[in-house]
């Protein structure tokens, strides 16, 4: 609004509408109830597309996947109580994967807030130590501040989910539209620019280390700084290691990519962990799926932990240089600062570290003749996908085979739910992506576990012209859980059967849903599913693979070990002394 | 266990104290006491905790924390040495014609006030640090305290600085 002009006077429902047009929203994921229903009445006039999803978390899970697949804020939308409730599970899977979303609840009127009236739900309250902020607006007025605010605050420093809770009567009343032109958050201000004095401290000490280590987060991706991270591999040689949420920031074809560290890392991967003596932590969080038991984690390493968020630097591991500030900026001025001046030779490193890798290559040869295995699957589909397209992945064994197998060679292209280990998160997820990336090929690789939690979400690409193709690894069982009860529990397989080949009838289920439905049973017919699912494009497609329940994943650390004990097979350690470093 | 004084510098709005209670509990923060209120300026308020740590990492974790609130605006230490520290308490003491008048003479040395007299009980006002309330309250205990109710800490640095003053110029960099 120019200064002078008198403001409009509309709806809550209106203003809210209006704001998120203001703020760029091109999609919402949603359902409509009671207390949101003022809002989905201007959203009908709206140039927004609202996706009309199947379940809330479908909607939550959906907003991810196009934020992660656009580098934009994604945004769902539901009514109060039940409707929000069922929102929780995605806004915290986003907060442990630091997704940036925007939630916009119904909340019951202003004056029954505390009553216990229907479908009344303290959401703010459930999703305080799940969002990075949030909003109960109870006063039309204040519907545009909170947007814009939500909006900033979700996409800006580490990015995370955002809750605006508004009251049904706050939607209905009238009150001037005013965009606030200046929005000032006093307690806000993120640490951008890092500190020249840490970054020399930092380029210290990369210039004396003899095994240094590249251990890249997913604050890489969410700082979209690839090139930055290029350059600075580029300019000292260091290896590389990509955490499962940092997968494709740095392409797997290069040679010193050594590929995904932690409980089911490559041994090369957790070896340059265990044998460096300095890790250069990037957006990088310390997570226990990546250290294993903490006492023996690195030990020779010194640190440097360069994150957004000041929080994460000596959370778990203690920092030597901790550097807060946001990663393009923080590997522009590193890579400065180390462009002038020779660094160390670190062949012998590299050398040690190639061995490494060529006599721990993943298997995917099957454990039963005839019957496939997930991982020839997983690899194929990669392979004939090819690397861009988008994968999007459940929780589970097929999701660290993914994260192995797949050709990860673009940012952004792996979308999978990390530090929450969502199962149902992807088929939604991969909706969300499709959306985003329209003319792009998505893959969603599920489990039959995970698919059975949110497939409903088809139905829904089905009527919006979301063609996503979705690869079910069927094998029989809670595949992860199972293998656990094979190696820790006496092969005690207390209810981790799903009897997945008895019922559903996956193709069948799909059919119902206005998918394609196909499947493969054996390897000859792989290829020939998977080109057919590439050739339709007018419809999501499910293609099952019935594949054999007792693959297992290596190499794998167990829980609370130490990553030195890693496995390659059961029982079956590396040879670390192989190679003298 | 090292106990330390924050101070909290924070939006006046609803749901912040929710906020901070929920982080020290969630991240299984030990809170000794907590005191809230509003401060010189309406719109803030200003909140002391009493924390008690094992090591100096994780008082940093406490504040790195508490800083990711939106609404949190400052966040100082506040040093014994550096700050003014007062708590208030009111105990209501047993007692009788023959007893009153020992009690009267402890509270006058320690600064208190009678503020509610009865047959048999009096209730007493005191202030001041933790230290001098607790040398009150022991040689008040034999006389048979009935009730006691006690403040949390509020406190505030020396010198002319507010913090108010510090968030302005430079908020994030206190302690970390």
């Amino acid at each position: 609004m120019t200064p002078g002009q008198t403001p409009v006077i509309c709806t809550g429902a209106k203003a809210l509408i209006e704001s998120l047009e203001r703020v760029g929203v091109e999609v919402i994921f949603g359902i409509p109830g009671g207390t949101i229903l003022p809002a989905y009445d201007p959203l009908y006039d709206s140039k927004i597309r609202h996706i009309l999803v199947r379940h809330e978390q479908g909607a939550g899970h959906a907003a991810e996947g196009y934020a992660v697949a656009t580098g934009k804020v994604g945004v769902c939308m539901a009514t109060s109580g039940p409707g929000a409730t069922n929102l929780v599970t995605a806004i915290g899977n986003a907060y442990m994967d630091s997704v940036p979303i925007v939630a916009i609840t119904g909340q019951v009127a202003s004056t029954a807030i505390g009553t216990d009236a229907f479908q009344e739900a303290d959401i703010r309250g459930i999703t305080f130590p799940i969002t990075k902020h949030s909003f109960l607006v109870t006063r039309a007025e204040d519907i545009p501040e909170a947007v814009e605010a939500a909006f900033m605050l979700a996409r800006s420093g580490r990015p995370g989910p955002v809750l605006v809770d508004i009251a049904k009567d706050a939607l209905a009343a009238t009150a001037p539209f005013e965009w606030p032109e200046d929005l000032v958050l006093p307690g806000y201000r993120p640490t951008v620019k890092p500190h020249p004095r840490q970054i020399r401290e930092a380029a210290k000490l990369i210039k004396q280390a003899e095994r240094p280590v590249l251990y890249v987060g997913g604050g890489v991706c969410k700082a979209r700084a690839y090139d930055q991270l290029a350059k600075l591999v580029e300019i000292t040689g260091i290896p590389v290691v990509t955490t499962l949420m940092a997968r494709g920031a740095f392409p797997d074809s290069h040679p010193l990519n050594y590929g995904m560290p932690g409980m089911h890392g490559t041994v090369a991967a957790v070896g340059a962990l265990q044998r460096s003596d300095l890790l250069i932590a990037l957006g990088a969080r310390f997570d226990d799926r990546v250290t294993g038991r903490l006492d023996t984690f690195a030990p020779g390493a010194k640190v440097i932990h360069a994150d957004i968020d000041p929080a994460e630097i000596s959370k778990n591991r203690v920092a030597d240089v901790p550097i807060v500030g946001d990663l393009a900026h923080t590997l522009t001025e590193l890579n400065q600062d180390l462009q002038n001046g020779s660094n160390p030779d670190i062949g012998g490193w590299i050398r040690y570290l190639d061995n490494l890798r060529k006599r721990y290559q993943p298997d995917t040869s099957p454990i039963e003749e005839g019957v496939l295995s997930p991982e020839y699957v997983i690899k194929r589909i990669g392979e004939l996908a090819g690397p861009d397209a988008y994968f999007v992945t459940g929780v589970g064994q097929h999701q660290m085979w993914s994260a192995h197998l797949l050709p990860h060679e673009r940012p952004g292209h792996f979308l999978t739910s990390g530090g929450a280990g969502t199962m149902g998160y992807c088929v939604p997820a991969a909706m969300g992506a499709k959306v985003g990336q329209p003319t792009a090929q998505v893959w969603g690789i599920d489990g039959d576990g995970c698919f059975q939690m949110t497939n409903q979400e088809l139905t829904t690409c089905a009527l919006n012209n979301i063609p996503v193709k979705i690869a079910v690894m069927n094998n029989q069982s809670l595949g992860m859980v199972r293998q656990w009860q094979t190696l820790f529990y006496g092969e005690r397989y207390s209810n981790t059967d799903l009897k997945s080949l008895q019922v559903p009838d996956f193709p069948k289920l799909a059919e119902a849903m206005g998918a394609v439905g196909l499947r493969a049973t054996k390897e000859a017919e792989v290829d020939q599913v998977i080109k057919q699912a590439m050739e339709i494009n007018d419809r999501p497609v499910v293609v099952e693979f019935v594949v054999h329940k007792d693959s297992m994943v290596w190499p794998m650390v167990a829980a609370g070990a130490s990553n030195d004990d890693i496995n390659i097979a059961r029982d079956l350690a590396p040879d670390w002394e192989g190679e003298e470093l | 266990m090292k106990t330390h004084t924050l101070s909290v510098l924070v939006q006046n709005q609803p749901g912040v104290l929710a906020r901070i209670a929920g982080l020290f509990a969630r991240r299984g923060y030990n809170i000794e006491s907590l005191a809230v209120g509003i401060t010189e300026d309406p719109e803030l308020s200003r909140i002391t905790i009493l924390v008690n740590v094992e090591t100096e990492l994780i008082l940093e974790q406490i504040v790195k924390q508490l800083n990711k609130l939106i609404e949190v605006l400052k966040i100082v230490e506040l040093e014994e040495a550096a700050a003014v520290q007062r708590e208030l308490v009111l105990i209501k003491v047993k007692s009788g014609p023959t007893t009153r008048g020992q009690i009267i003479e402890i509270v006058n040395l320690f600064r208190g006030k009678t503020v509610d007299v009865h047959n048999d009980s009096m209730t007493i006002e005191a202030t001041g640090s933790p230290d001098k309330l607790a040398a009150l309250l022991q040689l008040l205990r034999p006389y048979g305290v009935r009730e006691l109710v006690q403040s949390g800490m509020v406190a505030l640095g020396r010198g002319s600085k507010s913090l108010a003053d510090r968030a302005k110029i430079n908020r994030p960099k206190v302690l970390n």
